[in-house]
């Protein structure tokens, strides 16, 4: 997978316009801005509230309200971990333990290196667990190993 | 040779593909490109036996005929068994309809699931598709209202809300705009019928929502699904691209009078904003805060206009109400709970996946008749219901039937339709510990009780856990979990106590217990 472009205020800003026609039109922003950079930068913020005539208070307190977004540019690869019950029930605690204890990857440990495992809770396959999500693919039934096998990836790729 | 290519069914579902299905339909291309044999494959949503993805099925005359869990590495030798004509072979499983996971269900919403293509139009029509919302616009709002009402549906997404009451509120209110918001953020864990119902079958809910939008008089429609699912979105857009394009939905629904304009919006990592309230104001681009209830989302809802919210599986059930008629769907179910319920079986359990079955069953009927028990072959302890809000039940307790008010009267609740099995490894002490610490996590930060109280309930765990004045902290426990009920302002918070209080009755061994090094670890590492 390719790292992402540095961010760059002008297209950031067509982003921005080419999205400012919809209804609630701050979601997908975000959302496209972090498809494109990775991230949604700070400096996003006054576009967003200029283009949607909110206060810059606004854009800043819906970014940081929700999980997804970030505000600084991300590793190459992130593997999401799923961490709830149904995942628990089918070993993903010792998944962590395992990931710690025998590949040195800390799971959502605070990081700018190329690769990151983060915990989500539930990927919608409860049933094949442990489950985690990587470039948009879903995985079923993974162990440490193939996990920790990913993150070397990312990082071989980079 | 110009005989029609056979046709070969491999799972484009998300679950299939988390163990493999891409690589097998390749396999299956490269295979029969090498052999010369003529083969279309279609991509499929799944049937909903997980345990048997990548689950293969050939169209022979006889019927489609199942083969599973199929490996890549399998693939040359199904072919040398003559798989293309339904040759026996160690993963033959038999005829697909004639599997006892499939016979035993009875699939109303999920009737198309994995049968056809999930974005031929023309298939879903040849299968009754766009047959209800045909029969919709022949009707009033009015008499479209009244049928949902006859029919006993009840929301899908929890509340087991009357669906018909909701939609004959917006349909009575007088606004310049209504919208119809679908709420597909499917955040209980331990469920995906949302997600397999929309990559195996799309325009079911595109039509259900076009149905609502006629009813009351909505001509906007947002379906927001939650960002864990991109396979889903992926189709959706595509879907409503389609559906637009073939003048099923858009500036005129079926070249009816009625306009309907459907997007689709990504959430992003909330799980408060499945709470209806929450959603509008995640839409409408701010920060999802619940907002306090009246005013209803009914009369005041996204933007401030009356809005009819619905779970996937509500509007899903719609399309096969107006074209079959209330009475029959009314015909299936029990008591106040009416109609058809896809349950998702997961967890440590054998034989996972989404089963559609009248309310009524028992929960034992499905565990172990259907789910053959847990994967890990150790005894059953401990069974959760209803997402991460719901109750653990014991292995005594699992002849429960079914049904929204069999499981309230035992302090559980259905919501929507989950099912985890732990095993006998399970420490029940650390489920109760995670349910605070989830709700801490996704507390959307409006009221103390959920606020404060999960981090306090995290706490509280700890000290139990750890040893420490049990029979006081217990008590603590039980006051906050009281606190938590009563004083907060929407379900997250007011239901978190119920998966902990579960816990401590049914299981109150794992609160007593010695602490464990393993404990003692996870705790310092935290
Ligand atoms: C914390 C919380 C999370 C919820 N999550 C969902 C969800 O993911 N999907 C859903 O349809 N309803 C969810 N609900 C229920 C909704 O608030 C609402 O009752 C539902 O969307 C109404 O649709 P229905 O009547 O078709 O069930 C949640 C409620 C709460 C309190
Ligand atoms: S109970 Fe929790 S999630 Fe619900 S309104 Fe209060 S703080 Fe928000
Ligand atoms: S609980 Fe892990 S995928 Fe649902
Ligand atoms: S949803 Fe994460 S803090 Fe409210």
């Amino acid at each position: 997978m390719a790292g992402y472009p540095a961010w760059d205020q002008d297209s950031a800003r067509t982003i921005i316009a080419g999205l400012a026609h919809l209804e609630g039109a701050t979601l997908p922003m975000l959302h496209a801005l972090q498809d494109a950079f990775g991230y949604v930068d700070p400096q996003a913020v006054p576009l967003i509230a200029e283009a949607l005539n909110l206060s810059r208070a606004e854009v800043h307190g819906a970014i940081s309200f929700y999980h997804d977004f970030r505000t600084a540019p991300q590793p190459a690869r992130i593997v999401r971990l799923c961490r709830a019950e149904a995942c628990q029930a089918l070993g993903c605690e010792a998944v962590v333990d395992d990931l710690a204890r025998e590949h040195g990857i800390v799971v959502d440990a605070a990081q700018a290196g190329d690769a990151a495992v983060e915990t989500v809770y539930c990927l919608g396959n409860c049933a094949l667990g442990p489950s985690a999500l990587v470039d948009g693919e879903l995985l079923g039934r993974v162990d440490a190993a193939r996990i920790a096998a990913l993150c070397r990836h990312g990082r071989a790729h980079s | 040779m110009s005989a029609a290519p056979i046709r070969i069914f491999v799972p484009v579902d998300a679950a299939a593909l988390s163990v493999g299905a891409e690589a097998v339909a390749r396999a299956v291309a490269r295979e029969a490109a090498a052999r010369g044999a003529a083969v279309e494959i279609v991509r499929n949503g799944s049937r909903g036996m997980l345990w048997l993805e990548p689950l293969v099925e050939v169209e022979t005359p006889e019927g489609r005929i199942a083969y599973g869990p199929v490996a890549e590495r399998d693939v040359p030798s199904l072919f040398e068994a003559g798989f293309l004509s339904g040759g026996a072979h160690a993963l033959r499983l038999g005829r697909t309809e004639e599997l006892d996971w499939m016979k035993r269900q009875q699939r109303l919403t999920f009737e198309r699931v994995g049968v056809i293509d999930p974005l031929s139009i023309a298939e879903y029509r040849a299968h009754g598709g766009f047959a209800g919302l045909e029969r919709a616009i022949g009707l009033g709002g009015a008499e479209i209202v009244e049928a949902i009402r006859a029919s006993g549906l009840r929301g899908r997404g929890g509340a087991g809300f009357p669906t018909g009451i909701k939609w004959k509120t917006v349909h009575d209110a007088k606004a310049d705009q209504k919208y119809v918001v679908c709420n597909a953020d499917e955040g209980d864990s331990g469920t995906f019928a949302d997600r397999m119902l929309f990559e195996g079958d799309p325009y079911l809910t595109i039509e259900g929502m076009a149905i609502a939008a006629v009813a009351v008089g909505a001509t906007r429609g947002y379906l927001y699904l939650r960002s864990e699912y991109p396979h889903a979105y992926r189709t959706l857009e595509r879907a409503i691209l389609k559906a637009e394009a073939a003048g099923l939905i858009g500036a005129s629904v079926m070249g009816s009078k009625h306009a309907f304009h459907l997007e689709v919006r990504l959430g992003a990592g909330a799980y408060i904003c499945g709470e209806e309230t929450s959603l509008l104001e995640s839409l409408e681009g701010k920060r999802a805060v619940v907002r306090a209830k009246p005013p209803l989302p009914a009369l005041q809802g996204l933007f401030g206009k009356p809005t009819v919210v619905n779970n996937v599986l509500s509007f899903a059930a719609v399309p096969w109400i107006l074209a079959h008629g209330a009475q029959a769907y009314a015909d299936y179910g029990m008591g106040r709970s009416r109609g058809t319920l896809p349950v998702q079986l997961g967890g440590n359990v054998k034989r996972g996946g989404l089963i559609e079955l009248a309310f009524g069953i028992s929960l034992r009927e499905i565990i172990e008749d259907m789910g053959g028990g847990t994967l890990s072959g150790r005894p059953i302890r401990a069974v959760q219901v209803g997402g991460p809000l719901g109750a653990y039940l014991t292995a005594e307790q699992l002849d429960v039937q079914m049904d929204y008010e069999a499981l309230a009267s035992m302090r559980a609740m259905l919501g929507h339709g989950g099912i985890v099995v732990f095993d006998d490894t399970v420490d029940m002490a650390r489920q109760a510990r995670f349910a605070f610490q989830f709700c801490a996590k996704e507390s959307c930060g409006k009221c103390t009780p959920c606020r404060i109280g999960a981090t306090r309930g995290v706490e509280v765990m700890d000290r139990i856990i750890a040893g420490t004045e049990r029979p006081k902290n217990i008590a603590v426990l039980r006051d906050l979990a009281k606190l938590m009920t009563d004083a907060s302002l929407c379900a997250m918070g007011g239901l978190t106590p119920m998966p902990v209080m579960s816990a401590l009755n049914h299981f109150p061994e794992d609160f007593d217990r010695p602490p464990s090094p393993r404990q003692e670890i996870a705790l310092a590492a935290e």
